[in-house]
């Protein structure tokens, strides 16, 4: 007797994707003579037609967002400005299942994690933001905190909407306005809640979207209207930001990329470690900067764990991501399929044993497998850079001591996880990584009142919780 | 009896053997159980699942109301669970109070039930709190009337106060009364255990002594059958399977009442075990109410409109 799971695919019936986009700009969607294509990645269907901004569509939005911030937003009392925060919050949630199917159709993503993560946190981030709008002196944050004014905000192309919402919340409740540059891959949810800023009345310019690719981005970067860049995206163009800002008054926060050690001790609760650990590698087919990408096993259990983890992957149900019942989707570009058969070619070039469960692969569209590469060292390629897609590398360890010297010898310091039965043991290892984010016994957790941000090649500043807050606010410290 | 080498019978052996299991995260269990439950099964899937579930429905009554009556009517409804429909399936066993047996067992095999077998609650169930003797004799009686199943429940009090060689041997004894004539399921009442960490570590304990099916809960205490306590023991049964290449059988009990649960369970079994243990020789589900929803949705899934209770039987 076999339980096949019927197909069980989401309606795309609940989205209207226009052919065409243009730019979000002073509260109204603007012609644009430039477009690119934006396609889904399981299919390659061209879902629509995307603006490409130029300096001209750049410095307009910049324009009504100083509007915005001189006329209307900063003058506003952090009261009034809750209200259109929360009224965003509850517009996104009644529209969460439309936020759902079009971020899972134009990012690969599946279903079930679109509906079940991305879409609640993002809510749940206008939510906890518009509660601060009106408390900002009692923050810790100084008397009488003020804004930066208008804040250049770039986001990647791995969690869409979520990473908008990081961005978004608090630098609205902090009293600035945005251009918000979203992903050239995944652009409409961005679009889609611009919509929602109209339904929710916001005042005009307070948000304004531009999409583009690279070079639309570094015209937000350069701009010389722009008070504060906000960057989450490859440590590569983050050091190329850092250059651009260096010599500017410019405030910048950067979230960059990582390579987190996920450590396994010998006194680990097995079985809830290896779901533990599919979820920190393949969880958004492992397009995540704070993934557990560098597995570090107790040698004395390691024979164990991967014997569990690999029966546990030979469960995971990779495939169309509108099925509800799909674990693993596509990986979001060709380019990025491109990097992670490289990567993975080194790896094996390098002499690590690669190991893959049996899966049957769409033909059309970008796709990889859920991959372990295990007799993996600190001197493989594959246990220093990041993979960004759903490949695991396996390290053993003798020692507490030497887990905690692996997982630091690393440029990245974004998260780590600790999986241990003994309190005194996880809190110790927990004081020892250099890490932004240290989860124990779970990973890939995310609450908007945690702040999150990394050390070292990781990134600048933190976002959410109080300390992400200070980051859109003057006169106080960014750490 | 061997233990399957896990064990030589001693206290120290057993307390080595136990403590040598890896703790259950509450939070991770919780949340493996949560994402299963999102699974959605559609079509033709749902259909094989429900008269899956129905094979593997232990009709229950457990009343101290219970009559010769209302047993035969709960044997006849277990034969054909839907007079209607003759492509229903018969119910995996019918499970009875120990002076049910012989009544339940007569008229199964009147009415054309023989391979339906008698389950029978012993030792003492609901509570355990007897002397061994006592749950020798119940288990002896139940098998002498009929019973080809025997649902035993452990001395909780004897697990919680760490006597877990008495709990052990107390199965041990059990099994040998079952001998070849019952299969023996031990039942935990996880909702007095309380811990995940106590649900894995009953599991290892009554394999080891002999069950050929851990259960959860008498249904007489509440929580029961929870998703993440059927996961913990599920993920237990296949650990041991890895150690001994015995398979042993799991029977949730008590919460299930209708379809949506049922799969649940299914999903559970499937993507922790696998599809060995979707068999009712190896996954029971201990109900009443259950099996009219079970056979209500599968109505729907003919005739494409839910019907009315009115036309299920009662009993």
């Amino acid at each position: 007797m076999t339980f096949e799971y019927a197909p069980a695919p989401e309606s795309r019936a609940i989205v209207t994707i226009k052919p065409k986009y243009g730019h979000f700009i002073g509260g109204k969607f603007v012609a644009c003579s430039k477009h690119f294509p934006t396609i889904n990645p399981a299919t390659e269907e061209v879902l629509s037609q995307i603006a490409l901004a130029g300096k001209a569509d750049v410095d307009a939005a910049v324009k009504a967002a100083r509007k915005a911030y001189t006329t209307t937003w900063s003058k506003m009392s952090g009261k009034e400005r809750g209200k259109y925060l929360y009224r965003i919050a509850r517009i996104m949630q009644e529209r969460a299942r439309e936020f759902a199917v079009l971020e899972t159709l134009d990012n690969g993503k599946p279903i079930r994690e679109s509906r079940d993560t991305d879409i609640p946190l993002a809510a749940a981030h206008f939510f906890y933001h518009a509660g601060w709008a009106d408390k900002l002196e009692y923050a810790g944050l100084g008397t009488s905190p003020k804004p930066l004014g208008v804040a250049g905000q770039i986001i990647p192309w791995n969690f869409p909407l979520l990473m908008l919402a990081w961005k978004v919340a608090p630098a609205l409740a902090a009293g600035n306005t945005v251009v918000l540059k979203p992903a050239e891959s995944t652009p409409l949810t961005a679009l889609l809640f611009a919509e929602v800023c109209q339904q929710a009345e916001l005042p005009a310019g307070v948000v304004n979207i531009v999409t583009g690719d690279g070079s639309t981005g570094a015209l937000i970067v350069n701009h010389p209207g722009i008070d504060k860049i906000a960057f989450t995206g490859s440590t590569e163009v983050g050091k190329i930001i850092a250059r651009a800002v260096a010599p500017t008054n410019k405030s910048v926060t950067l979230e960059l990329g990582g390579k987190a050690a996920n450590i396994v001790f010998d006194d680990a609760p097995i079985d809830e470690t290896v779901e533990g650990i599919v979820n920190g590698i393949f969880f958004n087919q492992g397009h995540v900067c704070c993934a557990g990408s560098r597995l570090l096993l107790q040698e004395n259990v390691a024979e164990e764990v991967l014997h569990k983890l690999k029966n546990r992957m030979e469960k995971i149900r990779v495939g169309d991501p509108m099925d509800k019942n799909t674990d693993v989707g596509a990986i979001n570009s060709k380019e990025q399929l491109a990097k992670i058969i490289e990567l993975v070619a080194v790896g094996d070039a390098e002499g690590a044993e690669r190991w893959s469960p049996a899966c049957n692969l769409p033909s059309k569209g970008f796709w990889f497998a859920p991959t372990i590469f295990t007799g993996v060292t600190q001197a493989h390629r594959i246990a220093r850079e990041e993979i960004f897609g759903p490949v695991l590398s396996v390290l053993t360890f003798r020692t507490p001591q030497e887990a905690i010297e692996k997982a630091n010898n690393t440029p990245f310091g974004l998260s780590a996880g600790i999986w241990s039965e003994k309190g005194s043991r996880t809190l110790w290892a927990s004081q020892q990584l250099r890490a932004g984010v240290i989860w124990a016994n779970t990973f890939n957790k995310f609450d908007p009142t945690s702040p999150f941000g990394g050390y070292k090649e990781s990134g600048w500043g933190r976002e959410g919780g109080r300390h992400g807050l200070a980051a859109y606010l003057k006169g106080v410290s960014h750490e | 009896m061997s233990f399957y080498g896990l064990v030589d019978g001693s206290d120290a052996s057993l307390k080595s053997y136990l403590g040598n299991l890896s703790g259950v995260d509450q939070v991770g269990a919780e949340a493996r159980a949560a994402m299963l439950a999102t699974r959605s099964i559609k079509t033709t899937s749902k259909r094989w699942a429900i008269d899956t579930a129905i094979t593997m429905v232990d009709l229950t009554t457990l009343e101290g109301a219970d009559t010769p009556g209302k047993v035969k009517a709960l044997c006849t409804k277990a034969v054909r669970p839907d007079p209607t429909d003759s492509t229903v399936p018969s119910v995996g066993a019918v499970c009875v109070y120990n002076d049910m047996v012989a009544v339940a067992r007569t008229h199964l095999d009147l009415i054309g039930g023989q391979h339906v077998p008698v389950a029978a609650v012993s030792t003492a169930f609901p509570s355990g709190r007897a002397s061994m003797p006592v749950k020798i004799q119940d288990t002896q009686d139940a098998i002498d009337a009929g019973a080809a199943e025997i649902d035993m429940v452990i001395d909780r009090g004897a697990f919680l106060a760490g006597r877990y060689i008495d709990v052990f041997n107390e199965i041990v004894q059990i099994r040998e009364v079952c001998g070849d004539k019952a299969h023996l399921k031990v039942i935990f009442e996880t909702g007095e255990l309380v811990t995940y960490d106590n649900v894995r570590k009953a599991s290892f304990l009554a394999m080891a002594a002999g069950a050929d099916f851990i259960k959860t809960s008498t249904g007489k205490v509440a929580p029961a059958a929870t998703p993440p306590v059927v996961l913990v023991m599920l993920e237990a049964v296949r650990d041991f399977y890895e150690m001994t290449q015995v398979r042993i059988g799991v029977k949730p009990a008590g919460g299930i009442r209708n379809t949506k649960d049922a799969i649940k369970q299914l999903v559970l079994v499937n993507e922790t075990v696998g599809p060995d243990w979707l068999n009712p020789k190896l996954f029971r589900i201990g109900a009443s109410a259950l099996l009219n929803d079970l056979l209500m949705q599968r109505m729907k899934m003919d005739d494409g409109y839910y019907t009315s209770p009115q036309y299920v039987t009662m009993d």
